[in-house]
């Protein structure tokens, strides 16, 4: 018999919701794209054969031989088979701030400050994260 | 007649999983030696670079068809999946050292694929978990802003670094990963005297519905700082490895933070969701994500987990655990020697 103290908060099913919807999306959306990379429905960046040449190196090499794109200069080359696969890796790597974003309303209805503020905190983390500010270095 | 019919295919799968690790690395080293110098290679997309006395070049040409790795890949990671869910493990701890010992992509490759792979599985199980009330937000959100950051760092410092560090580093945590889960042991209903004030203030507690034992159990935790301070180092390896950290998780909620078992696992599986989504962008901006490594790895571990939860019930799983070690063992070898320049 369920209890009622044992049932999930309102945040956890808001949460659990929009993770649910997102990942089968973001799972078709990359399905679909692969296989048309794989079936050269459009013109890749980095011929496929071509690729064993290239996918020995370190990123930071591979993205200086190629002049490659990095950060969101992916956007640019979605005409590209490779390059569309990311929006579906975009979706699936973005989901989590959905999700947060999805809460923080109710964390400020509860009035539960200290959520609320570590809520944002990862938000702004997550969006540092995802902004390609974050760099190793030059190259 | 079931014990046996899963019993023979977890041994097949696990014989099937060393021989194509062992043939790829075969096949890795005999056809992909990356060229020390040589001019850079034009492409129809990109332009050659006219300056390029490039540190690293394009390999010479294979005669191994491009479709046979990602193949390899999905197959590798299918079987993965499936052993993930039997030995309670996740994808990442078993993706990385395996795929990085054996496959001829380089580390950041996968590393950022294995990121992507953990991140997969832990959004896949996290609704369900959430549902059920087993993944707790309340503990997750306080330990997520911890690891996630630290994930942050984790990634550049694992992208800055040669591949032979990383090579050894990751064959050495992967070999302490071992250790921990031959010696660490676990408690299904920690014993915490007192909470402390920090969780108190932040309301890290919850009640939940044991269906072992038909009742409902209060918990909540203590060590809350020392804890945190651990899910530092816990999220800097895990950006530094690509590694899903749940192999840390479970026993600092579990065993130091005092949180139930099943909370700890749970909880541990939708925290992977936050921690490895800030290492992800790391590695995807910076250019070490590969579309042709990441769609058949998460497609065949995501394939390889749902056959992995139908045969759980039926499978024992202390004898899954040992070939799960086995393997990481295995694959913990490979890397610290391949780091080492031993075994090639």
């Amino acid at each position: 018999m369920s209890n009622e103290k044992t049932k999930a908060s309102e945040e956890q099913l808001i949460y659990a919701n929009i993770l649910n919807t997102g990942m089968w999306l973001g799972l078709a959306v990359l399905a679909t794209t692969f296989l048309m990379y794989i079936f050269g429905v459009l013109p890749n960046f980095v011929p496929i054969d071509d690729l064993p040449k290239y996918w020995g190196m370190k990123a930071k090499d591979y993205i200086h031989t190629l002049h490659a794109p990095t950060g969101w200069g992916w956007v640019s080359f979605l005409g590209k088979g490779d390059y569309l696969n990311f929006i579906g890796v975009a979706m699936l790597a973005g989901l989590t701030i959905l999700c947060y974003l999805a809460i923080i309303p109710t964390f400020w209805r509860k009035k539960d400050k200290a959520y609320l503020v570590i809520a944002i905190a990862e938000v702004a983390v997550l969006l540092l994260a995802a902004s390609g500010l974050m760099k190793t270095g030059g190259h | 007649m079931v014990q046996h019919y899963s019993k023979g295919m977890i041994v097949l799968l696990a014989v099937l999983a060393m021989v194509a690790m062992a043939g790829a690395a075969f096949a890795s080293s005999a056809g992909h030696e990356a060229v020390a110098s040589a001019p850079a290679a034009t492409t129809t997309g990109g332009q050659a670079d006219p300056h390029a006395a490039a540190p690293a070049a394009a390999a010479p040409a294979s005669t191994t068809p491009w479709w046979v790795w990602p193949l390899a890949l999905f197959i590798v990671s299918f079987i993965l999946g499936i052993l993930a869910v039997l030995g309670g493990v996740g994808g990442g701890v078993l993706y990385v050292p395996i795929v990085g010992g054996f496959f001829p992509f380089n580390l950041d490759f996968v590393r950022g694929a294995g990121l992507m792979v953990a991140l997969a599985g832990a959004l896949a199980a996290g609704p369900g978990l959430l549902k059920r009330n087993l993944a707790s937000i309340r503990l997750a959100i306080p330990v997520a802003i911890i690891a996630s950051a630290a994930a942050i760092v984790g990634a550049m410092i694992g992208l800055a670094l040669p591949q032979n560090v990383i090579q050894i580093a990751l064959g050495a945590t992967i070999l302490g990963i071992v250790a921990i889960m031959l010696m660490a042991g676990k408690s299904d209903f920690p014993n915490v005297p007192k909470p402390d004030k920090l969780s108190q203030a932040l309301g890290i507690m919850g009640i939940y519905r044991e269906e072992s034992i038909g009742k409902d159990v209060e918990w909540n935790v203590h060590k809350t700082i020392p804890g945190l301070i651990l899910f530092i180092g816990i999220g800097i390896m895990a950006g530094m490895f690509g590694l899903g950290a749940g192999w840390a998780n479970v026993p600092v909620l579990n065993l130091l933070m005092g949180a139930p078992l099943k909370i700890s696992v749970a909880t541990s599986k939708f925290l992977l969701s936050i921690t490895d989504t800030s290492a992800a962008w790391i590695y995807m901006n910076q250019g070490a994500v590969l579309p042709m490594m990441v769609a058949p790895s998460i497609i065949g571990i995501m394939l390889g987990s749902l056959i992995g939860v139908k045969i759980l019930a039926k499978s024992k799983p202390k004898a899954i655990k040992w070939m799960v070690i086995a393997l990481l063992l295995f694959a913990g070898l490979r890397a610290l020697l391949k780091g080492l320049d031993i075994w090639k």
